[in-house]
């Protein structure tokens, strides 16, 4: 597999390191409904298609990216930067 | 008596092989059973012969989309251990092995169970002393364990850098003498012969591709032969979990699907006698009756479908052989293949009743569900029949992420792809 990072270019998969699922949100830090938490820590949807993930290049620039991947083929349909995504989904 | 005896083999011997049965039938599918198990693999299996041999259950179909022994059953390295260290696994995978002690005889089926030990290695003085201290926890359990020194290990495994140049010098390590490996494709050969011996359909090239639902009762399954009714469903589809249960409309569980890889060397003479597991890395070898070595090591570490693995791990697994053994920097790999296993977020498997009324789940194996298929079907097979956890799998429902009372034997919190 090669991961091309915005940064760094076209990249064997060695370089990186995989921090999963990045569709989930997580909850306000002082919420306490209990089940929300939960289901951000534990629940995956696991699909068998397209799944947008967290990788970090931590044998090269270091910058962390989320990777648009096929989990059937390994085929990847879009790498864009992490930074700013969360706190971007925040002010919407 | 026994349908397999050497009397048997001596007798059609002479006949030309011609009395043999079938290992068993390929029945048409009925319209309706009282327990439809989705998943003919080893634990589906073992489900299905104790529904019929603990429970009185033989009006029971076992749906394979594939042929028996395609999925993990028949792709993993076969090791069978019990030396666990938590209260809710110890029980449970000690009567596994006790299960495993009997199993050929039970199913009047030889499945090749070899008590050959299996003693991980230690390279830190911490190491030793977590080894010393799992040991202890595992005899108080009941189950065997003993510590093993460089010396003995230098006559017991031959091959190994037992010298201070090695990457992580071996302090010692620990062993369970009863642990070993088992014929895996026998395993499962063995209980669908056994289940259909009972009466168990076994219906291959049977997908189940929706369920049957009364409001959110489950009450049957869609297959690609036909609907079938069944007042209970199993699924029981180890690493096809997440697709299975989304037909099911549960969209999500504590599961992520990731590959996992083996290998497997061409034959040599008898070099290793036991099971070896590395702990400076993560590396586990043992040598098969044929000669090839047989290893695997870690998870290729992200959600994968794809049943074939990425080459950094080959390459990592690879350098970990020659470091334990650099003798076998000569050695040409024959084969390698991937298998797709749920990773649970704890670690630990789910056996459960629901998630919907009608419905039981087993599944969450991670990478060592082989070991747990007589157990596990044991366990799975009192939870459908008496609707409640058998006692040794109550720590293993699926609300324990709920409740806060994981099982994380391994203490790294919910990250599947480290474990
Ligand atoms: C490479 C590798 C090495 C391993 N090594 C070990 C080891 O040394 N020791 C150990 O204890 N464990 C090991 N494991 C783990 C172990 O193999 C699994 O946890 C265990 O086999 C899973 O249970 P099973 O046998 O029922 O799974 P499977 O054999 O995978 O059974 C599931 C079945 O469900 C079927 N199925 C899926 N979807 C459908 C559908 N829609 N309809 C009908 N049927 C369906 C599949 O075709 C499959 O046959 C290893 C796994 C792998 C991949
Ligand atoms: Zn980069």
């Amino acid at each position: 597999m090669i991961i091309t990072c915005p940064h760094c270019g076209p990249r064997d998969l060695a370089e990186f390191s995989y921090f999963g699922d990045a569709t989930a949100t997580r909850p306000d830090p002082s919420s306490t409904d209990q089940d929300a938490w939960n289901a951000y820590v534990y629940d995956r949807e696991n699909p068998a298609g397209e799944h947008r993930e967290y990788w970090q290049h931590s044998g090269g620039c270091r910058g962390f990216v989320i990777v648009t991947r096929n989990t059937l083929t390994h085929e990847i349909s879009d790498i864009r930067l992490a930074s700013g995504t969360q706190a971007r989904r925040k002010r919407k | 008596m026994a349908e397999y005896s050497a009397w048997q083999v001596l007798k059609n011997a002479v006949t030309g092989n011609a009395g043999w049965r079938p290992a068993w039938r390929k029945p048409e599918p009925k319209p309706s059973y009282d327990v439809v198990i989705v998943g003919g693999g080893g634990h589906g299996l073992a489900t299905a012969y104790y529904l019929a041999a603990n429970h009185g259950f033989t009006n029971v179909a076992v749906c394979e989309k594939g042929w028996l022994g395609s999925g993990n059953i028949g792709r993993n390295t076969t090791i069978v251990r019990s030396n666990y260290l938590l209260e809710g696994n110890t029980p449970f995978y000690e009567h596994s092995m006790k299960l495993w002690e009997n199993l050929s005889h039970e199913l009047n089926y030889n499945v090749m169970f070899s008590q050959r030990g299996i003693i991980n290695l230690c390279h830190t003085p911490a190491q030793m002393d977590e080894a010393a201290r799992r040991g202890n926890a595992m005899r108080l359990f009941g189950v065997d364990a003993r510590m093993v020194m460089p010396d003995e290990l230098a006559k017991r495994v031959p091959g190994l850098d037992l010298s201070q140049n090695a990457r992580f010098p071996v302090l010692g390590g620990l062993e369970q003498p009863r642990a070993g490996t088992a014929r895996h494709d026998a395993v499962a050969w063995g209980y669908a012969r056994a289940a259909d011996r009972r009466g168990v359909d076994i219906l291959e090239n049977c997908e189940v591709i929706g369920f049957l639902r009364d409001g959110d009762r489950v009450t049957g399954v869609k297959t690609t032969r036909g609907e079938i009714r069944a007042r209970k469903v199993a699924v029981c589809v180890a690493g096809s979990t997440g697709r299975v249960m989304k037909l099911a409309g549960i969209d999500r569980l504590p599961i992520e699907s990731h590959v996992l890889q083996a290998f497997v060397s061409e034959s040599l003479k008898p070099m290793i006698d036991t099971v070896v597991t590395f702990g400076g890395g993560h590396l586990y070898i043992s040598q098969s009756d044929k000669g090839g070595l047989v290893f695997g090591g870690d998870i290729d570490g992200y959600n994968s479908y794809a049943q074939r693995g990425n080459l950094p791990i080959v390459e990592d697994v690879m350098s970990e052989v020659v470091a334990l053994f650099p003798a076998a920097a000569k050695v040409r790999l024959l084969r390698s293949w991937g298998g797709i296993m749920d990773m649970t977020m704890d670690g630990s498997p789910i056996i459960t009743t629901g998630p919907l009324p009608g419905m039981y789940l087993n599944c969450g194996w991670c990478y060592g569900g082989f070991k747990a298929t007589p157990a596990s079907g044991w366990c799975f097979a009192h939870t459908i029949a008496r609707n409640e956890p058998h006692p040794l799998s109550a720590a293993f429902t699926l609300d324990r992420f709920h409740r806060g009372h994981v099982i994380d034997e391994k203490g790294q919190g919910s990250f599947p792809w480290r474990h």
